[in-house]
């Protein structure tokens, strides 16, 4: 028995539709299948997961919070994926933002009193951002130097940067020994949009609006255009006179900016403060909510949602289950294997080939 | 039953190969219906058909790549069943594919060692190679690596990986498509040598005149089915093409060429690049000019710099100012954009992934040429560019219906569509702007005859409201037909135009093979 | 002191060695894996569990060679039967690797482990540079011999070249009869199966215990430095100790005084000087910044092997990372 693909004439509009459904639905499974092994009531577990942090608004805000970061990072992510460049750093360039957005409160302690210190934060941040993005860029675009590896090395780097800071120059000295920077004060801190119901604050709605003007760049305008003619062909994009270079720029400065953004937001708003542990691997998390959503800024506004849904799950699972936190990572790692398997689906159709008619007709032609 | 040769008996086991009533279907299309061939002993045999007539299909059956669904091959006499093709191999049939399976990091030696079993050491195997290649009038160096060979280098490592398994019927499949006229007659007399020696050969092709020259007999494959089995000799090119494609040819219709005497749409001087990468092909020092209503035809073998010139004069690279100018404007310094921007179309080879997206739909490939031209009205907003859905889809159906382009949906991807229909409509994109000066590079290459003729009238009426159109092309035939003045690129090099009335083949082949060092001067 | 500095050189390089060679034979064969972090991960984490459960390493790493192939299946059932992007799966085994090491290392944490001990032949590794020819753990000598047998199977044998010409154009080859998704298959789950090798070297040689994401990275340099190699199988030793010297700087720049480095006299008085110049330098950068050292040098070596496009041309396997579906 064998697998075989037969190409499709054209993309399948269903599957392309369904197949982040399926996954999803295959995660779910798997993940049941996983509980069972580890001795825990699948209903109970994928219930912890799934449904119970949707049944308080508290948590709801909880949601908001974790999801703005991921949405955000992933917007940028899919302009970058979609015209084929493929960074894998936003890891770094969210704390890159975080500690450029963070210079004005630390170093400047006084204009936290100041009603430009927020703008002021955010624009830094998405500079910083931009700026750490632009480095593996420019080595792409200068000396065709494979994006991934150096983006990626450039995540440690700004880790170990973020960890000597916040340890050495940037420390809180009224702070015992704890590694972190001094806790930002009035006008430094994203507040609280409905401080009585939740923690939510402003970061889930930079999202959001990050999400709709994308998709309108993508979908609407032809720097769109020019992005997805990139990513499919290259040569068809250089006669179509776009300059790939200009693309990888583009590309990598606008989703380090949002990444960075999403840095600044997170450090001034949930977190408070600078400190050497800032995110749970949002900019990895985000690779997988930007597939998941198809590589569409809408369809990643959901899918932001649903991971931030997983990692309260998990959060929850802990206590009320007794499951570790990390079967977390593990199911979003199978989520995104499940997506890339279905979306084969959306290219070609699949066909069981038997071994007795594997016997009948030849194999190889040109 | 096909007739037998002149002067042989009519039994049968005198007939190498012989095939009754074969037949593929794949799903509903009948690619190859109730085929009848036969082959004898020391004959040469041509499978002429168009494009898309079953003669790839048919000799796959013959290869093993394919199964017939019905039918009967006989080989010396005895019923064979061919599954795969170590088995044709193994019975003595060999094959010499239009595009050639090779790999450009190995040798030709490891090349040829990977066909064959794994048992004999590459030592020896190159050794034979060399002797062979030598023997047969192919010479072949086994230790030169792939990457830095001619194409037609190429062509022999595969003649010779063919020949090393000593088969009794080789089948060629349009073997001078990539050769030059020298090159062919060498590989004429090696076909006569093989002949000699009692080996058949079938030799698929649709150049009219090769078969002729070379050919005992011939069959002639129509929508999958055999129309005729005749003596090519007897036949006359006409007779044969009629025969091909069931009607007479629609004929270019093209006034006298007369010298032109408009204004210079184009003018290349001194043209030089270096190549870009290690397999490219440096310019070295091309001058053109190109009038109104004129057609300018450039032929030479693929592999000489024609890609390299199409993305110099279409400004994808870019050169010094002065080197370009087109209607009298400089645009050596501009992108492709700005060169369209000055009345100019370019049409390139490879349809799928250069002159449209695959993956995307016509109206997105109309788009994707025409958005700097266009941007009046395909575009809004100034600096924003949102595109106008409408003014593009109108514009598409539009080509769409001027080009005839068959399809089967509205809007579908590119990747959809036929070879045929793709060209169409991607030329008939660039003909749509009524562009003062068009390039196009291979404008019917892959295409069905209806459609190629189709296109070759559109490139001739487009100088009849004064544009210049640049045609390169590996088909002589093509270039003869339409064009007013010919040049030959050779080793990134272009001789002098010279006008169609004074050119023959011999003199155009003598030019590809690179012979006349002094016609370089403008 | 000289002696001891190479063998914590050769303790670093060896993982980096074994899962770089592992993944040279993968790419040329034309598939991109870029899950050698997350596979290096659960051979880790399975090479730590098993030797602790059954007491003894040889077991550990048994286990870790086995799941690191197993894991790279997964892999391969995407990436060559479905034909999906290779970048994204790979990222995607990684990530799924990291969490899912995790998560079986959530009891390992803090345990103390069983190690590979060191070999010790009577005689020769008594001898000056004894301990290091022939006194060091069983997974140096093989990841030698790896690259050993790697290169003599790419080059000289009918299978290597058949495995290369994969790598070179995988229609070419299918068109020939190759059977190249099998042998694609093949060549991943060595891949993967070097990668858990390398894993279990971390958790048995390198230190003896399981700490969450215990790679740090060393799975995308062992990546980095295939490139650097130009895919050929000497130069990835080269590089493999080049950098496992980077890596271990940071913890001999703190563990040395400047006063250990003793003061030579005539020529070497020179060399013993710029040593202490050069330790007072690193000593007084902050550590985080020499922990960064591996990862910057990555990018250096990344810029500099790719500035020469024609040499990258001429080295990369032509169909790296091209999804094959036959045509039918």
């Amino acid at each position: 028995m064998r697998l075989e693909l037969v190409k499709r004439p054209q993309h399948s509009k269903l599957f392309s539709a369904l197949s982040p459904f399926i996954a999803f639905a295959l995660t779910v499974i798997a993940g049941a299948i996983l509980f069972a092994l580890l001795g825990k009531s699948p209903t109970a577990a994928l219930y912890a997961y799934f449904i119970a942090p949707l049944t308080e608004v508290w948590s709801l805000h909880e949601l908001a919070i974790k999801a703005a970061p991921l949405i955000l990072i992933a917007v940028g992510l899919s302009v970058c994926f979609l015209s084929n460049n493929w960074n894998i750093g936003a890891e770094g360039q969210f704390v890159i933002g975080a500690v450029t957005g963070a210079m004005l409160p630390i170093l400047y302690p006084a204009l936290q009193q100041s009603m430009a210190a927020m703008p002021l934060m955010l624009v830094m941040g998405a500079l910083g951002g931009a700026a750490y993005a632009a480095i593996p860029a420019f080595l792409k675009a200068r000396f065709n130097t494979n994006e991934i590896l150096t983006s990626l090395m450039l995540v440690y780097v700004a880790q170990l940067f973020l960890d000597y800071l916040v340890r050495g120059p940037w420390r809180d000295p009224a702070a015992m020994n704890f590694p972190q920077a001094p806790r930002f004060t009035g006008y430094a801190v994203l507040p609280e949009m409905m401080p009585m119901d939740g923690r939510a604050n402003a970061g889930i709605i930079f999202a959001v609006v990050a999400a709709v003007l994308v998709w309108l760049l993508l979908n609407r305008m032809l720097k769109g255009f020019e992005v997805k003619v990139i990513g499919m062909s290259p040569r068809a994009g250089r006669f179509a006179g776009f300059s790939t270079t200009r693309m990888i720029f583009f590309s990598f400065l606008l989703s380090g900016a949002l990444a960075g953004l999403a840095g600044i937001s997170e450090v001034a708003g949930a977190i408070g403060r600078l400190q050497p542990s800032i995110s749970p691997g949002y900019g990895f998390a985000a690779i997988i909510v930007a597939f998941l959503g198809r590589l569409n800024p809408l369809g990643i506004i959901a899918a932001g949602l649903l991971l931030a849904l997983t990692y309260l799950g998990g959060e929850a699972a802990q206590i009320s289950v007794g499951v570790s936190d990390k079967v977390v990572r593990a199911l979003q790692g199978l989520l995104l294997f499940f997506v890339l398997a279905c979306d084969t689906l959306i290219h070609y159709r699949i066909r069981f080939v038997s071994a007795v008619r594997d016997a009948t007709e030849a194999k190889g032609n040109v | 039953m096909g007739n037998t040769p002149p002067g042989a008996t009519s039994d049968e086991t005198d007939l190498l190969l012989d095939v009754r009533g074969l037949t593929k279907t794949f799903g509903t299309l009948t690619a190859c219906d109730r085929v009848d061939l036969d082959i004898a002993k020391g004959e040469i045999h041509a499978l002429l058909g168009e494009n898309g007539a079953g003669k790839s299909t048919l000799v796959k059956m013959l290869f093993g790549t394919l199964t017939p669904n019905s039918g009967e091959i006989r080989w010396n006499g005895r019923p064979v069943a061919i599954r795969s093709p170590g088995e044709a191999r193994r019975l003595g049939i060999g094959m010499v594919f239009q595009h050639f399976s090779l790999f450009e990091a190995l040798t030709a030696a490891e090349n040829i060692a990977l066909s064959l079993d794994a048992r004999t050491p590459i030592s020896q195997i190159a050794e034979r190679a060399r002797t062979l290649s030598v023997n047969y009038g192919l010479p072949l160096d086994p230790d030169a690596h792939v990457g830095d060979l001619s194409v037609g280098e190429r062509q022999r490592i595969e003649i010779i990986r063919c020949l090393l398994q000593e088969p009794q019927l080789i089948i060629l499949d349009e073997p001078t498509s990539v050769l030059t006229p020298q090159e062919a007659d060498k590989l004429f007399e090696t076909l006569e040598r093989l002949r000699g020696e009692g080996k058949s050969i079938l030799y698929i092709s649709h150049r009219l005149e090769e078969v002729q020259r070379i050919c005992d007999r011939a069959t002639v494959l129509r929508h999958g089915k055999v129309v005729a089995h005749c003596n090519p000799r007897e036949q006359t090119p006409a007779s044969l093409a009629t025969m091909m494609v069931g009607s007479s040819v629609h004929e270019v219709k093209r006034e006298a060429a007369q010298a032109a005497t408009g204004a210079v749409l184009i003018e290349i001087a001194n043209l030089s690049q270096p190549a870009k990468t290690p397999f490219a092909m440096p310019l070295k020092n091309i001058s053109l000019s190109v009038r109104a209503s004129e057609v300018v035809g450039i032929a030479g073998v693929a592999g000489n710099g024609q890609g390299e010139f199409f993305e110099a004069v279409s400004g994808e690279v870019r050169q010094a100012a002065g080197t370009i100018r087109i209607r009298g404007v400089d645009a050596g310094l501009l992108g492709i954009s700005g060169r369209r921007l000055l009345g100019a179309g370019f049409v390139p080879e490879e349809r799928l992934g250069h002159g449209a997206v695959p993956g995307m739909k016509l109206s997105e490939n109309m788009l994707l040429a025409r958005h700097k031209s266009d941007a009046r009205a395909f575009l809004r907003g100034g600096a924003l560019g949102v595109i106008d859905r409408s003014a593009v889809e109108a514009t598409t159906q539009r080509v769409i219906k001027e080009m005839d382009v068959r399809k089967s949906a509205e809007d579908p991807e590119a990747s959809a569509l036929s070879g045929g229909n793709l060209q169409k409509f991607i030329i008939g994109r660039e003909l749509d702007r009524t562009p003062s000066v068009l390039v196009v590079n291979q404008p019917t290459w892959g295409v069905d005859a209806g459609a190629a003729a189709r296109i070759r009238q559109a490139l001739i009426d487009l100088t009849r409201n004064g544009s210049a159109v640049i045609v390169i092309s590996q088909d002589l035939d093509e270039l003869f037909e339409i064009s007013d003045r010919i040049a030959v690129m050779s080793h990134g090099e272009m001789s002098a135009t010279i006008p169609i009335a004074e050119a023959t083949r011999e003199k155009i082949g003598l030019l590809m093979g690179g012979a006349d060092e002094a016609a370089r001067a403008h | 002191m000289f002696e001891s500095i190479l063998l914590t050189i050769a303790t670093a390089a060896t993982p980096l060695l074994i899962a770089a060679i592992g993944e040279l034979v993968v790419e040329r064969s034309g598939v991109l894996n870029l899950g050698v972090e997350g596979m290096m991960l659960m051979g880790a984490v399975t090479g730590f569990g098993a030797a602790l459960a059954t007491g003894n390493p040889w077991l550990g790493v048994l286990a870790a060679v086995i799941v690191g192939a197993l894991f790279s299946l997964l892999f391969g059932f995407l990436a060559l039967t479905l034909a999906t992007n290779q970048v994204a799966t790979g990222l995607a085994l990684t990530l799924l690797g990291i969490g899912l090491s995790g998560m079986i290392g959530t009891a390992f944490v803090g345990q103390p482990g069983v190690k590979l001990t060191a070999i010790h032949i009577p005689g020769l590794t008594d001898l000056p540079m004894g301990r290091f020819l022939f006194g060091q753990d069983p997974l140096f000598y093989i990841s030698i011999v790896l690259v050993a047998v790697v290169s003599w199977f790419l080059f000289r044998t009918r299978a290597g070249l058949t495995l290369r010409s994969i790598g070179d154009s995988h229609t070419a080859a299918h068109a020939l009869g190759i059977k190249v998704i099998p042998i694609r298959y093949a060549a991943v789950a060595f891949g993967g199966a070097c990668a858990g090798l390398a894993g279990a070297q971390m958790s048995l040689v390198y230190t003896s215990q399981w700490i969450e994401n215990m790679t740090a990275g060393r799975g995308w340099i062992a990546l980095a430095l295939v490139v650097f190699a130009s895919w050929r199988p000497w130069r990835v030793l080269l590089g493999a100790y080049l950098f496992g010297a980077i890596t271990i700087a940071q913890l001999h720049v703190q563990a040395l005084a400047v006063s250990d480095i003793p003061v030579g006299s005539g020529p070497m008085w020179l060399v013993s000087e710029s040593g202490r110049w050069l330790l007072e330098l690193l000593k007084s950068v902050p550590a985080q910044f020499l922990s960064s050292l591996p990862y910057l040098a990555t990018v250096v070596v990344l810029v500099l092997i790719s500035r020469n496009r024609r040499m990258t041309l001429i080295n990369t396997p032509a169909s790296l990372g091209k999804p094959f579906v036959p045509d039918r």
